[in-house]
């Protein structure tokens, strides 16, 4: 029998879910043989109040080992966390919502009521509409990560999280070992021509595409940093290589920092921004500055702005 | 005062679902509902953004149909931003769309629904899934694995992400397509050609034939459909075509997707977050009578299949008529979903094909020039769970102004109650229910793949 393990999702889009299915063959083994999953909504037919329904309260069986997705954003999905908290011996937060909010905590940013308000009432919206509240969890205050309200044993981020490294998560747990997981930022895993020469003094907007040859190798292009696109290579965690590049550069496209930051705590905006600043480039260039937070808005990362308090006539 | 069974989560599915089923005091069924339990806000937190950004962002909708998202997002943009993608730009995305179809149709059918036909719908929970599959028919397991895996890294090999892409870009796409990619991509989408007319042959001989007592009942409801079309000749299209919406008789007008506000409008009930799209331009209201449904129309594969008047690849087309034959043209049977995607399967195959055979698709001409500025555009393809639409106005920075979107579940929500309170009302008598009984009501949900 193998070890007892239980799956839940939280505020998440299920590429996290996906990104398992993608470890691909070597998955049969894994939960057929190591794994005894004993509770995972996408995939099997465990029941909160039991098989039938009577029950009262949201019960989640014991496992060994629990995997969370998905930020925290409203009240069931933290008794969801809660329970698997309790009745997990091991919790690991999988994917960038689970560990920094991910793109949902882009609502951080934003007037939550307002915002809901205004969703309600699109112009192809019945008017009239009103916010649900029946039977429908309440949102929380604003969008969490899984640590912000539990303990959490281990964290794996990503956007989505790389099917190798939640491979080694599992078997490093099977195998009483740690993990071994990259922690450097995903320049240091670039392959492209970084020249150095400080000759960008303002950041482009991605409506061109960079400048390669396409049948030339990644590393005979220039550091799209370099050609002037915002690229959050810099102040990301490394971690999205497959075939020796950064996914997104290995489609020429530069990286917007799915993986969250470098370190736990670190902040991706202020980080770019000094990085930007030190190389001399202006990041008042950069448009839409907030948003180079958009992989890490939890943890009192993203704020709605502040009113500007309308100046009362003399 | 009656009972309340909740069956929460709705399992194998792809979202956020519970089922709470009311029953009276003589255990017969007062009424029921399927709660869609979450809101993220997306339509407003890409506000201020800049528009060419979006698409990076808006493929976190849905982790399952993420393609779809970031080229309805593209289209959008393009539309906002008046830029037309080259051809090669164009029929690239095309071809990243109906790939990301074949995955997802492997997924759904035999990752999630197939435990319910393959070992039964009152097997134990504990094994009625994938891992039982796995278990009970490791050859099948493998195979189907190895497909999905083999779709999955055909996109993840030439477009660098197949989960929450970012290659497609207004004006076209990021990067072009070598010779010895399109060869490479033709040998594996000839492979999955195979397996999509092997799952077709399995389905009819074990699940159809072998289930239609249960086809031919459960969830069942009568209901108009909404799809996409060829402009020219009203073929099935999943990238790109004019909106058709069918009423229950059969009869269909057609649009383009810049009207669309014309003739869908979204009905907001208190215990769903979700909004429920209907038929505003039938002037009959919203109504989930069972008996006397108003304004409600299907989407998702049925929907496409009953809509279009033939599929312009021959596999396809062979097997969409051996369909119509068999259960008409509008066929409601809910299950008959999992045989309308199956055959919408073959057709992504085969629509692969064709594309990596076109004489342009290694061009290198892959993005029009892009200004960015003040627009509006409306962006629609087809994802897997229906007709998707993304609709933007920028401003003079070309940043977001205001964005309305209707994601392909959502025109699902009113039918799927509607299917749910059938299933659960013709299930459910005098207080007699069990696990297997109450798993038929999540079969009916299923069907739709949410």
């Amino acid at each position: 029998m193998g070890v007892t393990t239980a799956l839940e999702w939280l505020g998440s889009c299920s590429g996290c879910e996906i990104a398992i299915l993608n470890i691909g063959e070597d998955l049969i083994p894994i939960i057929t043989e190591a794994l005894d999953i004993v509770h995972a909504p996408v995939l099997m037919d465990h029941k909160y109040f039991g098989q039938t329904g009577e029950g009262m309260t949201l019960t989640i069986p014991k496992a060994v080992v629990g995997i969370v997705t998905g930020g925290v954003s409203n009240h069931e999905h933290l008794e969801v966390l809660e329970e698997m908290r309790a009745k997990c011996d091991v919790l690991i937060a999988l994917g960038t919502c689970a560990t920094h909010g991910g793109i949902p905590a882009l609502m951080n940013g934003q007037d939550r009521q307002q915002s809901w308000e205004d969703i309600f009432a699109t112009h192809t919206t019945d008017p009239g509409a009103k916010i649900p509240t029946v039977e429908v969890p309440a949102p929380l205050d604003r969008v969490y990560a899984c640590d912000e309200k539990v303990k959490i044993d281990m964290q794996l981020p990503g956007c989505p999280p790389n099917p190798a490294h939640i491979a080694e998560v599992l078997m490093s747990l099977l195998e009483n070992r740690a993990p071994v997981l990259p922690g450097k930022s995903v320049c240091d895993t670039c392959p492209v021509k970084r020249e150095g020469k400080g000759d960008v003094g303002q950041i482009r907007r991605f409506v061109t595409n960079a400048k390669y040859k396409a049948d030339e190798p990644l590393s005979e292009m220039r550091c799209l940093l370099e050609q002037g696109f915002l690229c959050l290579g810099p102040v990301t965690v490394a971690g999205c290589s497959r075939r020796g590049a950064p996914s997104c550069i290995s489609a020429r496209v530069p990286c917007r920092g799915c993986f969250g930051p470098v370190r736990k705590d670190g902040n991706q905006m202020l980080d770019m921004m000094n990085a930007l600043a030190s190389n001399g480039i202006d990041y008042k260039s950069v448009i839409d500055r907030r948003s180079v937070l958009r992989f890490s808005g939890a943890h009192g990362m993203l704020k709605p702005l502040r009113k500007r308090p309308t100046k009362e006539e003399a | 005062m009656g009972t309340v069974l909740n069956i929460a989560p709705v399992s194998r599915i792809e979202g956020h679902a519970k089922i709470a089923i009311h029953l009276d005091d003589n255990g017969n069924v007062e009424d029921a509902f399927l709660h869609i339990q979450s809101l993220r806000g997306f339509e407003k937190f890409i506000e201020g953004r800049p528009a060419e950004e979006v698409p990076r962002i808006v493929n976190r909708i849905c982790g399952i149909c993420p393609w779809m998202h970031h080229l309805a997002s593209n289209k959008a943009v393009d539309g906002a931003f008046g830029v037309k993608p080259t051809a090669t730009g164009h029929k690239l995305r095309e071809l990243c769309q109906v790939m990301a179809h074949i995955n997802d149709k492997i997924l759904h059918f035999f990752f999630l629904a197939s435990p319910d036909f393959v070992l039964g719908p009152d097997a134990d929970y504990s094994v009625r899934n994938v891992i039982g599959i796995a278990k009970a028919n490791p050859e099948l397991a493998t195979k189907v694995v190895k497909m999905r895996q083999l779709g999955q890294m055909m996109l993840e090999r030439f477009a660098g992400k197949a989960i929450h892409p970012i290659a497609g870009v207004v004006g076209g796409f990021a990067k072009p397509m070598l010779e010895e990619e399109r060869l490479e991509l033709k040998r594996d989408a000839e492979t999955l050609l195979d397996f999509s007319l092997y799952s077709l042959d399995f389905a009819i001989n074990n699940v159809f034939s072998k289930y239609m007592d249960v086809i031919s009942e459960l969830g069942n409801i009568t209901t108009g459909f909404l799809g996409t079309v060829d402009r020219e000749d009203g073929s099935l299209r999943i990238y790109d075509g004019k909106q058709r919406l069918m009423k229950p008789d059969g009869s269909y007008v057609d649009f383009e997707g810049d009207d669309y506000a014309d003739y869908l409008g979204e009905h907001v009930e208190p215990w769903a977050y979700s909004k429920m799209p209907y038929a505003k331009s039938w002037n009959e209201g919203f109504d989930l009578d069972l008996a006397a449904p108003r304004g409600i129309y299907r989407s998702n594969t049925l929907a496409r299949i009953n809509v279009c008047d033939k599929i312009s690849t021959p596999r396809a087309n062979a097997a969409l008529e051996q369909f119509r034959s068999q259960f008409g043209r509008p066929a409601q049977q809910t299950l008959l979903y999992h045989y309308a995607r199956l055959i919408e399967m073959v057709y992504a195959c085969e629509r692969t094909l064709e594309l990596l055979e076109w004489d342009g698709i290694t061009d290198t001409d892959i993005r029009a020039k892009v200004e960015p500025k003040a627009g509006r555009g409306v962006g629609i393809v087809e994802a897997p769970r229906g007709t998707l639409i993304h609709d933007y106005v920028t401003d003079a920075n070309g940043c977001i102004e205001s964005a309305n979107l209707i994601v392909g579940t959502t025109h699902n929500i009113a039918p799927m109650n509607m299917s749910v309170k059938q299933a659960a009302t013709s299930l459910i008598k005098d207080g007699n229910y069990n696990e297997g009984l109450l798993n038929q009501v999540e079969m009916a949900v299923r069907a739709y793949d949410p």
